[in-house]
């Protein structure tokens, strides 16, 4: 299965990504913001994290207008599978491809740690590989990873089970301690309401390998790969 | 064709937690200025426009601040667009 990775200046997470999407047997495609389609045969599209165009403006809100991400949205809406991580998340919401925004922290802070994540539902292509109520532990990177969006938009969320992951602590229980950004419920990842794309704050590429102190991000590439390989 | 310019204020919606607004207002407080609350911090954005009259000029940057100077899931927008004075340099 080919897995393209977009590639926009300030990306920062590509090499990354590349490295999630082949350790469960994919190939990797590098993708390039001026691209104007995508290659034929693609099966999914990760937008990964960094700080493309510098989060010029608002993060996200220039690269949404790249020349790729006509194609992106056009691949989406067809029910290509798109995966969003940290900047690629911001990304998919200002593309209005996921509901929702993500603004600045709560503590204003940047924050970088391990954080842990309860896993909300399996029944979906990001998720195939876990268990529901799982917790992985995979690290976040950001200053802009507060989830908000207005309360109709979140009861909607939430009554279809778009949610996938929450911040939580090491047993699962969700608090406010276990909440690094003061994301609404809690909220670190989505998927849309059709459940082809996704977006997720924390990057599971940077748990791939034992050598980086957690490998719980495999398991978030083998669901993309279970799912792919089940089209 | 005449030319406007419009400034525009980007601000947090109010019922989103502006955590910059409150860093500030506690730092004023800390400096012992008392008596001042609710403080937002926005952006803002200035730009000329060619139009023929002000009501294009006004929808074409209300266009531009609902495609891209603005997210409307976050954010506010206030426009003020006067005329640019002749002669008048950015």
């Amino acid at each position: 299965m080919k897995i393209g990775v977009v590639t926009f200046p300030g990306s920062n997470c590509n090499a990354d990504a590349e490295f999630g999407a082949t350790i469960t047997g994919n190939t990797a495609v590098r993708l390039w913001h001026k691209d104007t389609s995508l290659p034929s045969g693609l099966d999914a599209v990760i937008l990964p994290g960094g700080f493309s165009y510098g989060d010029y403006l608002r993060t996200g809100a220039i690269a949404r207008f790249s020349p790729i991400m006509q194609s992106v949205i056009a691949f989406a809406n067809d029910g290509g599978i798109v995966f969003g991580i940290c900047n690629g998340f911001q990304i998919l919401c200002e593309s209005g491809l996921l509901p929702g925004a993500l603004i600045r922290n709560e503590g204003l802070s940047f924050v970088c740690k391990d954080v842990n994540l309860r896993v909300e539902r399996t029944n979906s292509p990001f998720t195939r590989a876990l268990s529901t109520g799982s917790v992985l532990r995979i690290p976040i990177a950001h200053g802009e990873g507060r989830f908000t969006a207005p309360a109709e938009v979140i009861n909607e969320i939430e009554a279809n089970n778009q949610v996938l992951y929450r911040y939580a602590t090491e047993d699962g229980t969700l608090s406010s301690e276990a909440n690094p950004n003061g994301s609404i419920n809690n909220i670190a990842g989505i998927t849309n309401a059709r459940g082809n794309v996704m977006g997720m704050m924390p990057h599971p590429e940077r748990a791939c390998d034992p050598l980086l102190g957690s490998t719980d991000g495999v398991s978030v590439f083998a669901s993309l790969a279970l799912e792919l390989s089940s089209r | 064709m005449k030319t406007y310019t419009a400034s525009i204020i980007v601000s947090l919606r109010r019922a989103i937690l502006d955590v910059q607004g409150k860093a500030v207002e506690n730092a004023l407080h800390s400096l012992h200025m008392q008596g001042m609350a609710n403080v937002r911090i926005g952006k803002h954005i200035e730009l000329d426009v060619q139009a023929p009259d002000m009501e294009s000029a006004r929808a074409t940057v209300e266009e531009a601040c609902a495609k891209l100077l603005a997210n409307p899931v976050m954010e506010d927008v206030h426009i003020d667009i006067a005329e640019k004075a002749a002669g008048a340099s950015a």
